[in-house]
């Protein structure tokens, strides 16, 4: 990575990402995932271990000078549901893990538990439904997924069950399931490959952050980093009809983020307040790395930051994170250039980062 | 004290950005330190005292910050969309003046109420900064501003736009600098923590609280009264001396530190009144969960209108806050 070219996102590096926006691991069932990064990462790895919680933690020591310990989290699960209750002939109640809005799941197609059995969550068709009854959202309560009136003995009660969708990618784009936050996987994993030798870099693939950042709290007390970075992902709310209005105040004013502006930077989210001097670090990286970034407008949603930061005696924190449309929903889009400008930003970062960073002024 | 409290209530300090209070508050007490610290979040740690077998550990904090305002958007002709920084009264917001950090002065002011709209959102409002022409100004996404107002004196009631919680930073600053004047012997190590981000979240306490690993501790913070014209029924009036807290939102304060309390403030004279808070919260409630956890309580300032503009505390009452701080930290704690 310290060549210009292996910066750039090969071909081996989306393969990668296929196979992990593919794989099944929503909060607390994430081992799919975990089994793709240990392998990945085993090799490049001083030490790596599983946590009780199912995190893994990967360090991967330099060799400079009062290196300083840098604690990167990726999130491993993404959002989805669970099976509650069998009402026989294949048909099951479910509840969301994470945040889905309800109106995104009638009619999709679902892969149930670790075989990924086939289903779909039922909706009545068009010749059974009256105009009115269209009108209205059905409550999640009042869906049920159908695996088929034979297959309900595959399906057991606590199964986590996601939208089928299958990557795909054409020129700059990426379409796939769970891009929050196996895009943060993806790059995780390349810095470790690459990791640079001034620091002690502590990856952390995080379990259940999307139920509430649960896995990081106790990630960051294991690693006990001297600061920490938090790659994510986040909602780019830029399409053009909402983003330009005819008269001059009807514009866009909560775009998040948008695509192809490079990586999100951090300043306040709901969970965290990013450390002052880690967003000036970041910003200088990018103006002379020249290496394009948007700071992500301020406001809702929370990163594994919110529990890191507060854990021990306090660990100085920011999120950086890659835009992506349409988050928590059967399918997402992200750019390669954000995702390439991300990895390059971190990497950068990371490679420029004073060693007494913590002393400058809050 | 009154000079303290002006200037620390209006200096500016949103949650992420408490570094001039911290200063403020630094010069003020370096003096009387016997060990002063800014932590990682930037908590400010000045510890007093002694150790001993008969000394306890008593973290006292008090937050910095107050609540503000973060630009996320600037439109085309200069208009400035913000998120609340903490818990903003958004009845209270439009018309009010404010100040960026940058110095810029400027005021909150909220698009055209749409029929049938009950009230005001965010969402809604935009700061003017008076900008007339298209470019360079000087603002970003991620500024932050606070409210710009004066103290003014209504005989022995202050009012001002932060009293939540530099009133109890100036409370902890005049403990301070009371016990070291009059040369009062500490009995305890005390820890007098200025903590950051309490508005979004309580998020600084229990950081401060993990490294020190305190026997016992309290907040220093402002509480609601019930006193005003159909006010939200609250036993706690303006003037009739700190409030004890029994119970908030994210604190059942531990019954041996209600009763330290109580008996010193009965025992020494000092009138204070017992709290039981619906809404809300304060550091205790986050620091009493770290590490193995830390009996923990709060001693409040009775506040009228918080999260306004216009703050309302009686001075009466901010003094007997102190001369209680000095009776339990200078006496031997038992918590029996």
């Amino acid at each position: 990575m310290t060549e210009n070219g292996s910066l750039k996102i090969s071909d081996e590096q989306v393969s990668l990402l296929e196979r992990l926006c593919n794989a099944s691991a929503v909060s607390g069932d994430e081992a799919e995932v975990r089994k793709i990064v240990i392998e990945e990462v085993r090799a490049v790895a001083d030490e790596i271990k599983v946590d009780v919680l199912g995190n893994v933690l990967a360090r991967r020591f330099g060799d400079g000078e009062n290196r300083l310990k840098v604690m990167l989290a990726a999130h491993m699960d993404e959002v989805g549901m669970m099976v509650i209750h069998d009402e026989g002939k294949g048909i099951f109640r479910f509840k969301l893990v994470g945040g889905i809005p309800a109106h995104f799941l009638p009619a999709k197609s679902v892969a149930v538990g670790k075989n990924k059995i086939p289903g779909i969550i039922g909706a009545a068709p068009i010749h059974l439904t009256s105009a009115a009854e269209r009108q209205n959202l059905i409550s999640v309560d009042d869906m049920r997924l159908d695996v088929g009136p034979d297959n309900g003995e595959y399906v057991e009660i606590g199964d986590r069950v996601v939208f089928s969708t299958e990557f795909a990618d054409h020129d700059n784009a990426v379409f796939a399931k769970a891009l929050d936050d196996r895009i943060g996987v993806s790059i995780l994993i390349q810095l470790l490959k690459n990791a640079p030798k001034n620091i002690d870099l502590f990856a952390a693939f995080t379990v259940q952050e999307e139920v509430g950042q649960r896995g990081a709290s106790a990630a960051a007390f294991e690693l006990d980093p001297d600061i920490a970075i938090v790659i994510d992902s986040t909602p780019a709310n830029d399409q053009p009809a909402w983003d330009e209005g005819d008269d001059r105040w009807s514009g866009n004013k909560q775009y998040n983020t948008r695509i192809r502006k490079g990586p999100a930077i951090y300043i306040a989210d709901r969970g965290t307040i990013s450390d002052p001097r880690l967003i000036k670090h970041f910003v200088n990286t990018s103006h002379v790395e020249g290496i394009p970034f948007q700071l992500r407008q301020p406001g809702g949603g929370r990163t594994d930051a919110a529990a890191i930061h507060k854990q021990r005696s306090g660990i100085p924190s920011i999120s950086i994170s890659v835009p992506a449309r349409y988050l928590h929903s059967p399918v997402s889009i992200c750019d390669i250039l954000d995702w390439m400008n991300t990895q390059k930003l971190i990497y950068f970062g990371l490679v420029g980062m004073p060693g007494d960073i913590l002393a400058m002024e809050l | 004290m009154k000079n303290l409290i002006r200037s620390l209530c209006e200096a500016p300090g949103p949650s992420g950005f408490e570094s001039g209070i911290r200063k403020l508050v630094t010069k003020e007490v370096e003096s009387f330190a016997d060990e002063i610290r800014t932590d990682n979040l930037g908590n400010l740690i000045v510890s007093r005292g002694k150790t001993g077998p008969e000394s306890k550990k008593i973290m006292v904090a008090a937050h910095m910050d107050e609540i503000g305002f973060m630009v996320t958007h600037i439109e085309e002709r200069g208009y400035i969309r913000f998120m609340p920084i903490g818990g903003v009264n958004a009845d209270a917001c439009i018309g009010s003046r404010v100040r960026m950090m940058n110095g810029s002065l400027g005021l909150i002011s909220a698009e055209r109420k749409m029929t049938g709209a009950k009230s005001q959102t965010f969402e809604n409002m935009f700061i003017d900064l008076g900008f007339e022409d298209q470019g360079d100004w000087p603002v970003q996404v991620g500024d932050v501003a606070t409210y710009d107002y004066r103290l003014i004196e209504l005989g022995d009631r202050l009012v001002s736009k932060a009293l939540d919680d530099r009133i109890g930073v100036a409370v902890l600053v005049e403990t301070l600098r009371r016990i070291s004047y009059d040369e009062i012997d500490l009995q305890n190590e005390v820890f007098f923590v200025f903590t950051v981000q309490e508005e979004v979240g309580l998020r600084g306490a229990a950081p401060a609280a993990f490294g020190i690993e305190p026997d016992l501790g309290f907040a220093v913070d402002v509480t609601r009264t019930g006193d005003t014209p159909k006010a939200l029924r609250m036993s706690v009036d303006l003037g009739k001396g700190p409030a004890v807290k029994v119970r908030d939102q994210r604190l059942i304060a531990d019954p041996r530190v209600v009763k330290w309390m109580v008996s010193a403030a009965e025992k020494n004279g000092i009138p204070y009144q017992l709290e039981v808070l619906e809404r809300g919260s304060t550091d205790a409630g986050a620091f009493q969960l770290v590490q193995t956890g830390v009996p923990a309580g709060c001693l409040s300032i009775p506040c009228r209108y918080l999260h306004t503009p216009s703050e309302m505390v009686d001075l009466r009452d901010v003094k007997n806050a102190v001369g209680l701080m000095i009776e339990l930290l200078t006496q031997p704690v038992s918590l029996g």
